[in-house]
């Protein structure tokens, strides 16, 4: 790409490169979101550290829908809350985007939007997106999606984004459709030739190709990778109901089982994915394939989890594997369908009515998302009992800079399942609920197993050692107590928390999910102001000791979610016996994700009590 | 479907009920545990059905397995059929799970054991659902018009202006399970009374062959909570008004058939080969005709007439496992090496989301 006459030549010192925001305002439904990725996926194949987050409505076309990218020449990949370039393609927001502008911003904006109150301390460059596309020959259908290319060449030319990454971008983003992407491309140098001819560059914001960090990474969404460790982990029933932000994870199941999981020798689907009538026969399949001896999962977000509880006590209660991903949405109830939160924690973890606790796992990257999309299998078989994966909207649904997928490093296990031959050998010793190996896991048997002793009656009523039904007070306190031990046995089997130690035992900080970034990048800016922390990253519940002695060893830790009660904080609580000081709660719920200035906010707060 | 009349061969065919049936098995291997249900129940006598029906075909009882619900119906699983695998799910929920073990298993043989509060009430759309998707599995519902477990109230099968002790007059009309499986595109439909164990048994033992789902609904009287003489679903009502509407038989694709015309009945081919001879005894109905099935049923309703036999059956409609595509083997049975795609298949996927280098 040459460099364009009008743009100065500045030394690299002169620049900010590399670091900063920006966000699009556009209305949904109007085909922004090819312009975006393209924009994600230019800067990502430059080597450059990039966040996309896209803040969307729960509605098809109309509404204002944000999409904000942030650059980060550190690698951090977490909320900004400042932001220093906007474009404004929706007149319905374009006074308040234009007035919450920080100092020395630039405002991008279509020319038939007009600026309400011109600033001084911002640089409007106006956009005349209906000349500039008009040339082109586009069908009126398209015509709005194609403009937004408009923006594309005008932040090009802002950041000295070179116009072939703006090609090669939408060559993977419109894959073989050859007249699309040369429109496209043609309209977007189209908005970069009109501001290079009318403006000259001042900005002070720069992309420039970048070595060290990008390379050995991917970009993913969570729900994709999600899905394809289920894949990896063989799945055999997706049994799901469309729920936002969740049905891209099923629908990613549904896209990569029949690419991936046919049958060698015949060719033939080893999976089944079934679109369920609603979440209640969505878990119920996902049950009956646990219990027949193939591994069942459903996906879902919290009203959801809401409609799945009995059905996961029954699963509890009659040890039947299942995994169930839960993206979280904003709740309590419809909540926001389309914003991010956490708080589904305290649910999760004691789902159903009775005495219950879960395997609740917290991938906070799409990586991790991958492992725990096989483990959690691997899990439930070994525990006979549901495994619920929590992942959030802002993981599952934006992209992210990750390692590499990793492959499972430990062959499938399939947990305490009886052959024939083995039936015939114990014959009446085996009961179906007997702790012979005292983990409190019995051995199971499928239906199928051609002996005669494999048979037992599956009841989520009060049951013996051998399954029959007993309403005796004994039976019950022992049938629940073996129960309880598998919990014990839980909480030495599930992933163990992540530990970075760096303060000397003075402050610890507990999170846990996609606030894992945002925690980075505060624990960078705490150590430059001289409050060096520890961080534990809870990655499943039960809890364990590891997580009780990072609490007992620091004089005050503070337990950071995205969520109104504080419900970590408060299963930690239930869990420890440290004083109310020691374990602090800091929690934000708003719907968007946690940010490193808030945390970093928070955490200085706190030390200077 | 519907063929020239034929008749069953006779004479060197079925073998006699002896103590041992063709797998060398006494009748008694396919009890289940005592009863608890109230002496008398229709519930009981069902389950005696399908005790002699599994017995006399020789079913494998460990490829079998009970489904059921919640309530009086759905315990009945637990006295029947001890060798084979039984799930007791939740209310009106035994549909989801049994569409989940037969997708895990498709060697299964499911039978569901549903109500009529577990079906028509909490369970409708679960159990409809089952029907469109044509799960393969029998569905029986034993159909009494009321709550038992939790002591009488009425069900949405309840006859309407029906009156009972603690819960007033029933206002509203009843949900006929028969009407609402063929309007979900059921591929077999009967009824059946549990004071008729012979029509029972050759129902189900067409049931057991067909490709589908098969819903039985069986009137079967609760003794304690509604056996009055008005009640519908009481064994007087049933003696006195059950219309049967024909006779089914069923010849295995083994057995020779003879070919005869014969007026009233007809040879209904199976998908697997087998036949169902049906002789008609009351109306002239063809089971094959889904308009015909459909009127039937309504014209039943609007005149209080309990009809009972084959309604419709359909051996055309894939079933669910056949709409799968699934590998013949169950995918309970898979291997490992083809549940987790090899190592480089991952490297390939990490390779197309790996960022382009700078051109």
């Amino acid at each position: 790409m040459e460099q364009i006459a009008t743009v100065p030549e500045l030394t690299i010192s002169d620049h900010i490169v590399n670091d900063f925001s920006l966000t699009v305002a556009t209305a949904n439904g109007t085909g922004s979101q090819t312009s975006n990725l393209v924009l994600m996926h230019a800067l990502f194949n430059m080597g450059i550290p990039v966040t996309g987050k896209n803040i969307f409505p729960s509605n098809i076309q109309g509404l204002p829908t944000w999409y904000s990218i942030r650059v980060s020449s550190e690698g951090f990949l977490a909320r900004r809350e400042l932001n220093e370039i906007t474009v404004c393609m929706n007149p319905a927001t374009a006074v308040e985007d234009m007035a919450i502008m920080q100092p020395d911003g630039y405002i991008l904006h279509d020319s038939a939007i007009p600026v309400a109150v011109r600033r001084d301390d911002v640089t409007y460059i106006e956009l005349p997106v209906k000349s500039l596309v008009a040339p082109f020959k586009v069908p009126t259908a398209l015509r709005a999606y194609v403009s937004n290319q408009i923006y594309v060449g005008a932040l090009a030319w802002l950041l000295e984004l070179p116009m072939e990454e703006i090609h090669r971008a939408l060559q993977q983003q419109l894959k073989g459709k050859d007249s699309a992407i040369q429109l496209n491309l043609e309209v977007a140098q189209a908005g970069f030739d009109h501001c290079s001819e009318t403006y000259e560059n001042l900005a002070p914001w720069r992309v420039e190709p970048m070595a060290g960090f990008n390379e050995n990474r991917i970009l993913i969404q969570g729900n994709t990778a999600a899905a394809l460790g289920a894949v990896f982990g063989g799945v055999s029933l997706v049994s799901w109901y469309p729920i936002t932000p969740s049905s891209s994870l099923a629908e990613a199941a549904a896209d990569a089982l029949p690419r991936y999981r046919l049958d060698p020798d015949t060719d033939k689907p080893t999976f089944a994915v079934i679109q369920a009538e609603d979440e209640l026969a969505a878990i119920g399949m996902a049950i009956g394939a646990g219990w027949a001896g193939a591994r069942g999962m459903t996906t879902t977000s919290g009203p959801g989890i809401s409609l799945m509880a009995e059905f996961i006590g029954l699963a509890y209660f009659a040890e039947i594997p299942v995994v169930v991903w839960d993206v979280q949405r904003m709740g309590p109830s419809t909540g926001l369908p389309t914003r991010t939160s956490q708080g589904d924690i305290l649910s999760a973890y004691t789902l159903s009515h009775g005495d219950t606790r879960h395997v609740v796992l917290f991938p906070s990257s799409p990586k991790e998302c991958f492992e725990f999309g096989w483990r959690a299998h691997d899990l439930a078989d070994q525990l006979q009992t549901p495994v619920l994966v929590l992942t959030d909207l802002d993981l599952g649904m934006n992209l992210w800079i990750s390692e590499p997928l990793e492959y499972p490093d430990e062959p499938i296990n399939r947990g305490k399942v009886l052959d024939a031959e083995q039936l015939d050998e114990l014959a009446a010793e085996w009961g179906r609920y007997r702790d012979v190996d005292g983990d409190g896991i019995a051995y199971r048997t499928l239906p199928g197993t051609p002996s005669n002793w494999a048979a037992y009656f599956t009841r989520g009523t009060g049951h013996d050692e051998m399954s029959h039904y007993s309403e005796k007070p004994e039976v019950w306190e022992h049938n629940l107590q073996r129960v309880q031990r598998k919990l014990e046995t839980a909480r030495g089997l599930v992933p163990q928390p992540d530990i970075v130690r760096d303060s000397g035992e003075r402050i610890g900080l507990i999170s846990l999910g996609s606030n894992h970034p945002a925690v980075q990048e505060a624990r960078v800016r705490l150590a430059e102001t001289g409050i060096p922390t520890d961080y534990l990253r809870v990655r499943a519940l039960p809890v364990n000791q590891t997580i009780r002695d990072f609490i007992n060893d620091h004089e005050v830790t503070v337990v950071i979610e995205n969520n109104a009660d504080g419900q970590l904080h408060g299963i930690l609580k239930l869990e420890t016996d440290v004083p109310d000081h020691q374990l602090v709660s800091s929690r934000r719920c708003n719907g968007l994700a946690l940010s490193a200035r808030w945390i970093t906010e928070q955490i200085t707060t706190i030390t200077q009590r | 479907m519907a063929r020239k009349p034929t008749r069953p061969a006779r004479g060197s065919g079925k073998p006699r009920r002896s103590a041992l049936n063709g797998l060398g098995l006494p009748k008694t291997e396919y009890r289940g545990r005592p009863s608890t249900l109230c002496k008398g129940c229709g519930h009981d006598s069902i389950s005696q059905r399908i005790i002699n029906v599994a017995w006399e075909h020789n079913l494998e009882q460990h490829n079998v397995v009970k489904m059921s619900g919640i309530g009086c119906s759905s315990k009945t699983p637990a006295y029947f059929l001890q060798g084979s695998h039984g799930f007791n799910s939740l209310h009106g929920r035994m549909p989801s799970v049994s569409t989940g073990a037969i997708v895990a298993n498709r060697q299964l043989e499911i039978i569901g054991i549903s109500g009529d509060g577990d079906t028509a009430s909490i369970g409708i759309g679960q159990f409809k659902h089952a029907v469109r998707r044509n799960v393969p599995m029998i569905y029986i519902v034993e159909n009494n018009g009321v709550y038992g477990l939790t002591k009488g109230q009425f069900s949405a099968t309840a006859d309407a202006g029906q009156s009972m002790k603690y819960h007033g007059v029933n206002e509203l009309p009843p949900l006929d399970i028969c009407i609402e499986s063929l309007a979900a595109n059921a591929t077999l439909v009967a009824r059946s009374f549990a004071g008729d164990p012979k029509q029972i048994e050759s129902l189900l033992s067409i049931a057991f062959k067909h490709r589908g789902i098969s819903v039985l609904d069986i009137i079967s009287p609760c003794v304690t909570f509604n056996n009055h003489d008005q009640s519908t679903k009481s064994y007087a009502w049933g003696r006195e008004n059950d219309l049967v509407l024909n006779i089914v038989d069923l010849v295995p694709p083994a057995e020779e058939i003879q070919i005869e015309d014969y007026e009233s009945e007809i040879g209904i081919e199976m998908h697997d080969g087998s036949y169902i001879v049906l002789k008609k005894v009351g109306e002239n109905h063809d089971p094959t005709d889904k308009r015909a099935a459909e009127d039937l049923l309504e014209s039943a309703r609007e005149e209080q007439k309990f009809i009972t036999g084959l309604i419709y059956v359909n051996e055309d409609q894939e079933d669910l496992i056949e709409m799968l595509d699934l590998t013949e083997t169950p995918l309970s049975h898979l291997p490992d090496r083809k549940l987790r795609p090899p190592e480089a298949v991952l490297d390939a996927i990490n390779g197309r989301y790996a960022p382009l280098g700078t051109a």
